[in-house]
């Protein structure tokens, strides 16, 4: 196919605060006019600090959020246009991995059901079917199908974020959002994680929209990244480009804070002086598919 | 090996001659229904007037557990079961409640990782830190408020005279740890132990607090513990460095030593997780988990997904092998007698894999609950 798989274009989510007790009720706008694509099996970062949007635009493209304004679409078709019943089927195609594998299995359910569940929603494969299905999805993230019948607490964190990906793998999407899916694990197993998603996304041809607070990470699992500061995409273009010569004085400020894990690295922070930052700026190509709102 | 060890550090070119902290055989267990199980096994390190120690651990190694002894803070079912632990040659668990209380937050004082919830939502931020004087009884209420803005100010909260009156919920998350921080610095103790202090802030902030915590190091002449998952944060602060697996420490020695010339392989395999390298590729995973406490395994607790395992790892923990200058780990790698044979041949460093399903229900362990 030709053109990108997935499109954002102009998504605006408002938030409404409530009227407390003193004091009227006021707009925050958490995403603000934010447009990307990403094309098939790529992985597209996202990147920014807690609060800058990028979450909450993941979930509105999945509509787990409904957006205020703007448009979301996933082959050509905009996702944010269909029905109740058309945007069920979609979402057997787009698929969401959450943060932390510690509170997002229920953990009342067994892993095989945890996996099972969207094909019982989907009225897909009749039982014996459902449960090939299972087995084959536990064998493709590294689980081992002896363990099918335990429950989420008996998994260690690495583990249950498979099952977490067992489950979103289980309607053969073409397009996962992974959200900071390792941030929440010990430091020795994140490599296993990520290793396992590279993996998959070659043997599945899937593509990710990889959502990430971790610089480093980011760097080196994606081809493309956007930079959120306060509901905004101040900069995107191919990770090398941003990486080598970013533009923004957010981007700079954020790349030059990662910690590097050598103690004779020269160190040049450049702290982010926000009244430097031009809020009103529209991304402006600098060079040939790297943009900054500059 | 732990004679060895002092001795070692005792040739230290060190201006400081007195060690501020040494910690000696510390253990530190949880009793359960199946009998006490160590969450801190048998730990012994020091540090020295103005230095970083960075202590390295993941989640259920101990480090959490370490700072909570130093400051006798353990909670029951856990109770610290052995060791010593010398403040200028005091120790502290020979002293009584009353004492102890004076040590704490005025000799040593505790920074949490989580600025929104160790701060009193209904006090002003200048009282909490003048509190902290007055029941020290540092100073009168009158000037404890006069040296909370001197302190407010030193750990760089802007417009500290007015923001002195600000409510916790009026700050920013890196904001509130800087108080944290003043509080912690009120009394003007010797040595602050900071647990993850920066874990929950976002990199631009927590580079802002690191290079605070650097700073405020020389001007009130502290020392730091630093507990940290993070080996770049470790890299950046810390003068010398322990990494601690399965509540025992496994690898220390100096900063640049760690990070050069790591000798532990979990130290190793540490190091070569950290994405870099071409992008795209493999990165250089430790198999399998993080194991469970109360279901180590014995001998060392790393052999499992150790890539250099010899017949003895599973019967013997290691002793401490020095392994360079002031560097010491616990592996028979370095045990000068070695001939010792290896199982299996290592099919290569690190290779990358999914072990944690191959090997099955290995667990990892959380802090324990409590």
């Amino acid at each position: 196919m030709s053109g990108p798989l997935v499109e954002v274009s102009h998504l605006v989510k408002h938030f409404v605060r409530d009227a407390g007790l003193f004091g009227k009720g006021s707009r925050v706008t958490a995403v603000d006019d934010v447009s990307f694509s990403i094309a098939e099996g790529d992985t597209f970062g996202l990147v920014g600090e807690s609060g800058s949007g990028k979450t909450t635009t993941g979930r509105c493209m999945l509509r787990l959020i409904e957006p205020t304004s703007g448009a979301v679409r996933f082959r050509g078709d905009d996702v944010l246009a269909f029905s109740r019943a058309r945007m069920r089927q979609a979402r057997r195609d787009m698929q969401i991995v959450f943060q932390d594998p510690y509170s997002s299995l229920n953990p009342r359910m067994r892993a095989r059901q945890i996996v099972e569940e969207p094909l019982i929603i989907h009225r897909l494969g009749d039982r014996d079917g459902r449960r090939a299905r299972v087995a084959e999805l536990f064998h493709l993230v590294g689980l081992d199908p002896a363990h099918l019948e335990r429950y989420p607490h008996e998994f260690s964190g690495g583990q249950r974020q498979r099952i977490g990906l067992a489950r979103a793998l289980a309607l053969n999407p073409s397009f996962l959002i992974l959200d900071e899916p390792v941030s929440a694990l010990d430091v020795s197993v994140q490599a296993q994680v990520i290793n396992l998603l590279m993996d998959l996304q070659r043997q599945l041809r899937l593509t990710y929209l990889f959502i990430a607070h971790d610089l480093r990470l980011v760097e080196h699992i994606c081809a493309r990244v956007a930079v959120m500061y306060l509901g905004r995409i101040v900069e995107m273009g191919t990770t090398a480009a941003i990486f080598e010569a970013p533009q923004h004085p957010y981007t700079r400020a954020l790349l030059s804070a990662i910690p590097v894990p050598d103690p004779d690295a020269r160190r040049q922070r450049i702290e982010l002086d926000p009244t430097a930052v031009n809020r009103t700026a529209a991304l402006r190509e600098i060079t040939a598919g790297h943009w900054a709102a500059v | 090996m732990n004679d060895e060890r002092r001795t070692t550090n005792d040739q230290r070119p060190t201006t400081n001659d007195h060690r501020l902290l040494t910690v000696d055989h510390l253990t530190t267990v949880f009793d359960t229904a199946s009998g006490p199980v160590p969450a801190v096994d048998d730990v012994s390190f020091e540090i020295h007037a103005g230095e970083t120690l960075g202590l390295v651990g993941e989640s259920g190694s101990g480090k959490s557990v370490t700072a909570l002894s130093i400051m006798r803070l353990v909670q029951p079912p856990g109770r610290i079961a052995g060791g010593r632990i010398l403040f200028k040659g005091q120790d502290l668990l020979t002293l009584n409640e009353r004492r102890m209380r004076e040590v704490r937050g005025a000799e040593i004082s505790l920074i949490f990782q989580e600025p929104m919830t160790a701060l009193n939502p209904v006090f002003t931020i200048g009282d909490q830190v003048a509190e902290t004087l007055i029941v020290h009884g540092r100073a009168s209420r009158r000037e404890a408020r006069a040296q909370a803005v001197d302190l407010l100010t030193a750990v760089r909260i802007p417009d500290a005279s007015s923001r002195v009156r600000d409510y916790p919920h009026q700050l920013s998350g890196g904001l509130r740890q800087r108080v944290l921080i003043a509080m912690a610095l009120a009394c003007r103790p010797a040595l602050v132990v900071a647990d993850e202090p920066t874990t929950a802030l976002d990199v631009t902030i927590q580079a802002q607090i690191l290079e605070l915590l650097r700073d405020l190091k020389q001007s009130f002449n502290l020392s730091l513990l630093l507990i940290t998952h993070d080996l770049g944060v470790v890299a950046e602060t810390a003068d010398r460095v322990a990494v601690m697996y399965a509540g025992r420490i496994v690898e220390s020695g100096p900063v640049r030593a760690i990070f050069r010339t790591p000798q532990h392989p979990y130290t190793r395999g540490l190091l070569a997780s950290i994405p870099g390298g071409a992008p795209g590729q493999p990165l250089r995973a430790i198999e399998g988990s993080v194991p469970l406490l109360g279901n180590l395994p014995s001998g060392c607790a790393f052999t499992p997904r150790c890539p250099e395992r010899f017949d003895r790892c599973p019967t013997a923990p290691p002793p401490d092998y020095a392994v360079g200058a002031d560097q010491f780990a616990k592996c028979y790698l370095h045990d000068p007698v070695g001939a010792d044979p290896r199982v299996p041949p290592s099919p290569g460093e690190f290779a990358p894999g999914y072990g944690e399903a191959r090997r099955g229900a290995g667990r990892e362990g959380g802090r324990p609950t409590r």
